[in-house]
């Protein structure tokens, strides 16, 4: 059935358009100019002060003068005081969002099975409990995490910021999983018990297949997610070893002398995964994002 | 209804009556091994709820509970203008936000295939790492030889405003920023929705002669208003609890006017030293965000009574 409801959705986004009216046409190009505008503006501005040279950043142009590779060489050969500890913390957050992905995935995969499929008694409200989360602001509970961190004994590792991200992607994932699973019959997974499947088996040979979609819809949200944040990364790390781009990205902001070229040259490869991450699961994210709420 | 559908479901087979289905609850829950299994499946979510969000917050009521810091908070002039900056972004933003997003998703919808392709450019600032964006649009505005002013002095002749120095101008581009970094996705949430409804309904809708706004509003509508209301609740939680816009595109410029809650809890304790100030203000939002965590939580239970 979710097989079926992807392929009506591709059948419905490759549909090709009637002949509409010319003043329906300016009107929707001209959107679409808007559109596109709106949303490259930072992007060129990014680009723009990247390929300026140092001290040549805040001259006045719109255009690149005179543009120049500097930042990117020596973002590349890490040979300046500001960039040269990019590339291990370019692996950390690779790192860091890796896990975060795997782990939200998995833990929110089991749960929402456990709870929309096993028939559990109270289980919509062992899902919903999570959403407790949201209602504390995050900026507040840094305070206690950091605290905790160090009983845990996670204070300054990735393992310490790792758990802060799950636990706050953790929460949508089991909302979008539990809502895009009531799209698969029960009937299948009864099926399967007849036929002897334990459990394990229902979860991974029928659940999990069918749960493509939304599974790469959370993933894409889990990894989006520890790529955005900043505050737990800034405040539960504290050695330049261990930093992540985002937190290690504060020495710029330590001096007003800062390259900012080097700034923004960092801010585009930074970029670089997430972006790769989200177009190439891009297919299946408007399927996976279903929420419930419509008779399907 | 139960009753009605228990005779429906019973299939005959042989002499034996065998329900066919029956919904999880009238099983009267797993049996035998089957709640082993699910209370297995279940260790890993409930761990880290238990370890990483039950723990924390009583920890952190617990260090918020002294009522000093309470009344500091209430004297300090600039905790009133966050307090209304946090309802700028959070009330007024996200709902601009959603409405625009709700309307694009009517946009993307339409068959084109120019439109599917300007879907994969406009989802580009969901992709973006918030850090990097805010950055650069922080850099974008400033006023010397940002790159906004200098393309109003190209192109218009005009001296553009100090954007940074004006508590309006600054409060409207981190609200703006907001918008600019969520809203596709939010689109994509409501092209989702309007994707499920089904085709029969808008061609049986079409046989009845409803046609444009009628079929907006008698069938898109009602049937994406759950979701809309749901996603404005789960915007508006996550709006307030945002620290990264405020933080890096205004920075707090002018003066500290422009922080809201997220950021004036951090600045507070990291910055000044003022560790009970800074969790008063970070728990004086609480009366707003459990009713709407409550009122999330019963929007998404009736969703499951309704399917």
């Amino acid at each position: 059935m979710s097989l079926a409801l992807s392929d009506g959705l591709a059948a419905r986004l490759r549909a090709r358009a009637p002949r509409r009216p010319w003043p329906v046409r300016i009107l929707l190009a001209l959107l679409g100019f808007v559109l596109a505008f709106w949303t490259l503006l930072p992007v060129y501005n990014m680009v723009l002060i990247s390929l300026s040279e140092d001290g040549d950043q805040f001259s006045g142009t719109v255009f690149p003068t005179h543009p120049s590779l500097e930042a990117f060489e020596v973002l590349l050969a890490g040979d300046d005081w500001y960039l040269e500890d990019f590339w291990p913390q370019f692996f950390n957050s690779f790192i860091m969002g890796l896990s975060t992905m795997t782990l939200t995935v998995a833990v929110g995969a089991l749960a929402a099975f456990a709870i929309g499929r096993m028939g559990l008694r109270r289980g919509w409200l062992i899902g919903n409990a999570s959403l407790v989360t949201y209602a504390v602001p995050a900026s507040f509970l840094v305070i206690p995490f950091h605290r905790l961190m160090n009983i845990y004994g996670l204070a300054d590792t990735l393992t310490g910021v790792v758990a802060a991200q799950v636990t706050f992607a953790v929460p949508y994932a089991v909302l979008i999983l539990h809502q895009y699973g009531k799209l698969i019959p029960l009937e299948l997974d009864d099926a399967a018990r007849v036929d002897g499947a334990t459990p394990t088996q229902i979860f991974f040979r029928v659940y999990l297949p069918l749960m493509g979609p939304a599974l790469a819809a959370v993933a894409t949200y889990a990894l989006l997610l520890a790529w955005n944040e900043y505050l737990y990364q800034y405040v539960l790390l504290s050695s330049p070893r261990n930093m992540t781009v985002a937190a290690g990205i504060n020495q710029f902001f330590d001096s007003d002398e800062a390259p900012w070229s080097y700034l923004m040259a960092v801010a585009l490869v930074f970029s670089l995964p997430p972006i790769a991450v989200y177009y190439a699961l891009r297919r299946y994210m408007v399927a996976g994002l279903t929420m419930g709420g419509i008779k399907g | 209804m139960s009753q009605a559908q228990q005779t429906l479901g019973m299939m005959r087979v042989g002499r034996v009556a065998v329900p066919a289905w029956l919904p999880p609850w009238k099983l009267g829950g797993p049996r035998g091994s089957d709640v082993s299994w699910a209370v297995a499946f279940l260790v890993p979510y409930v761990a880290v709820l238990v370890a990483f969000v039950i723990y924390p917050i009583c920890f952190g009521f617990w260090l918020g509970s002294q009522a000093d810091g309470y009344w500091d908070l209430f004297d300090n002039p600039l905790f009133w203008t966050t307090v209304f900056n946090t309802f700028m972004l959070a009330g007024v933003g996200v709902n601009v936000m959603l409405f625009l997003a709700f309307l694009l998703s009517g946009f993307f919808i339409l068959p084109g295939r120019w439109i599917k392709a300007l879907l994969v450019l406009f989802m580009l600032p969901w992709a973006l790492p918030a850090l990097p964006a805010f950055l650069s649009m922080h850099w974008m505005f400033i006023g010397y030889g940002g790159f906004l002013n200098s393309a109003l002095e190209m192109i218009f002749g005009v001296e553009g405003p100090i954007w940074f120095n004006s508590y309006e101008l600054a409060m409207a581009l981190n609200v703006l920023a907001y918008i600019w970094k969520w809203m596709p996705f939010w689109t994509l949430v409501f092209l989702a929705g309007r994707l499920a409804i089904p085709q029969d309904i808008y061609d049986a809708a079409a046989v009845d002669g409803a046609s444009g706004i009628s079929r907006f509003t008698f069938v898109t509508f009602p049937l994406l208003a759950n979701l809309y209301l749901v996603c404005t609740l789960l915007a508006t939680l996550w709006a307030v609890a945002d620290f990264v816009t405020a933080y890096f595109v205004s920075s707090g410029a002018p003066a500290l006017e422009t922080e809201v809650l997220a950021t004036f809890t951090f600045r507070m304790i990291f910055d000044y030293g003022y560790v009970e100030l800074g969790l008063a203000a970070g728990l004086v939002v609480l009366p707003v965000t459990i009713p709407l965590t409550i009122l999330l939580i019963r929007r998404l239970q009736t969703t499951e009574v309704q399917l």
